[in-house]
């Protein structure tokens, strides 16, 4: 066959195509396992974290995940609990629901001994570049905020990527959600401002406003729906 | 090709004289990336070695029988397939750097220098002095990286592979972090800085 031919070259990117199809998709599904549990293993850490809660070293993180969270639990905005497996739903779609009854609420329970019970939260909302998210952890008058993390896919290092930083992330901890009998999840107000409504706040990040203001509005959009579980656990 | 091809210039050439990031200027997209951060960089650069000296190889081995009017496909084709796969991995087996890395990684495809050499030296030559060319560079290209990121993080941060190198009696004496290095034009300013200093030693790359 003549290497110029229209029939070699349409073979011959057939062939390439198959063989190089055939090569990802058995890399894919053979990394496939290892992959969900590095993702997991991440979730779960990051989940602690809001507890202030770091996986030692040597130990397995499912593990340390296991011994603090004692329950999870999945409610709707009415504060009726609809399902137990939190870990299993996925809060970029739940978050993307307008009508907020209809979201799937995950709540993951935590038993810090001593310190109490905390009941994490996870956010997730938009930056500048991206998406960012994260958990809230609330003391049990469902009220104070114990912890919070959040973590981001590519906002800028150095600005908005600092929110990933325990210098943003302790300015929640004490925080109220409900604020003279009104429900206010925290905003995010620039530096020496405050907010009209008279809710608790925290600082933003200079140079890195646009993600500052994504977190505020993560945390109202999320933390909202809450309202009526989070007045279920204080009772 | 009739000149007798030396496999130690093949390797060695793209670390100094021929580096494809100072000398040729290819894949400054990418540098502007991920130097904010040594461990980025690192990987980065071990990433693009590996991705560019298996397909220099594959390229090579197929040459012959590439049809001319779709070489270029094909060689984003073998690319595209290896890049994919070393995402794969870096997920399964170093997951916290693969999460730094995130989208930068798929943009090894479109990293001028892995068409630049499958063109100019994996389609014209035998599998092995494809191989060194393509590690050469692939090293040259990293080498590049990692002192980019060396001064930006050094000077952005004060840290180098995330430890303090700073001490803190400096913070206390008034000096502070330079915001400015962590920004991707930085990086831009870096890599020009590097050319100066490297032309300034090498005479015969001036131009008249």
């Amino acid at each position: 066959m003549k290497k110029q031919s229209n029939l070699y070259t349409i073979l011959y990117i057939v062939v390439i195509v198959i063989l190089v199809g055939a090569a990802l998709a058995v890399t894919s599904m053979s990394l496939k396992d290892r992959q969900t549990e590095n993702a997991n293993a991440d979730k779960m850490k990051q989940i602690l974290a809001s507890v202030h809660i770091t996986v030692p070293e040597g130990e397995k993180v499912s593990d340390v995940f296991g011994r603090y969270i004692t329950a999870q639990t999945v409610v709707n905005s009415e504060g009726q609990v609809i399902g137990e497996d939190a870990f299993a739903v996925n809060v970029q779609e739940q978050s993307k629901i307008k009508d907020v009854a209809k979201r799937s609420l995950p709540v993951y329970i935590c038993n810090l001994g001593e310190k109490g019970t905390k009941y994490i939260i996870p956010v997730y909302g938009s930056g500048l570049w991206g998406p960012i998210w994260g958990y809230v952890a609330v003391d049990s008058d469902g009220s104070t905020v114990y912890g919070a993390f959040f973590a981001h896919q590519g906002e800028t290092p150095g600005l908005g990527a600092e929110i990933e930083k325990p210098h943003f992330q302790k300015q929640f901890r004490d925080k109220h959600l409900f604020k003279d009998g009104r429900y206010l999840p925290i905003a995010v107000v620039k530096k020496g401002q405050q907010p009209a409504n008279g809710e608790d706040y925290v600082d933003g990040i200079s140079g890195g406003t646009i993600t500052s203001k994504g977190v505020g509005a993560m945390l109202s959009d999320c933390l909202t729906p809450y309202k009526a579980y989070l007045e279920s656990i204080k009772r | 090709m009739s000149e007798k091809i030396n496999n130690k210039t093949v390797l060695f050439n793209p670390l100094s004289k021929d580096n494809p990031v100072i000398v040729q200027i290819l894949g400054i997209c990418s540098a502007l990336a991920v130097t904010a951060k040594v461990e980025p960089a690192l990987v980065m650069g071990m990433s693009v070695i590996a991705v560019l000296a298996f397909s220099c190889v594959i390229i090579s081995l197929i040459r012959k029988t590439i049809p001319t009017n779709i070489r270029i496909i094909v060689q984003l084709v073998v690319i595209a397939g290896l890049v994919v796969i070393v995402n794969q991995l870096l997920q399964a087996y170093a997951y916290d750097v693969s999460k730094q890395l995130s989208v930068f990684i798929g943009l090894i495809i479109t990293n001028c220098i892995l068409m630049g050499r499958l063109e100019a030296f994996a389609m014209s030559n035998k599998p092995w002095p494809s191989f060194l060319d393509g590690v050469g560079n692939g090293l040259g290209y990293a080498i590049i990286l990692v002192i980019v990121a060396f001064f930006r993080e050094l000077l952005g941060s004060g840290t180098l592979f995330n430890y303090p190198v700073i001490p803190a009696s400096f913070y206390d004496a008034g000096y502070s972090n330079n915001g400015l290095m962590i920004l991707p034009p930085m990086a831009l300013i870096v890599v020009a800085c590097i050319i100066w200093v490297h032309r300034a030693h090498n005479k015969e790359l001036q131009e008249k």
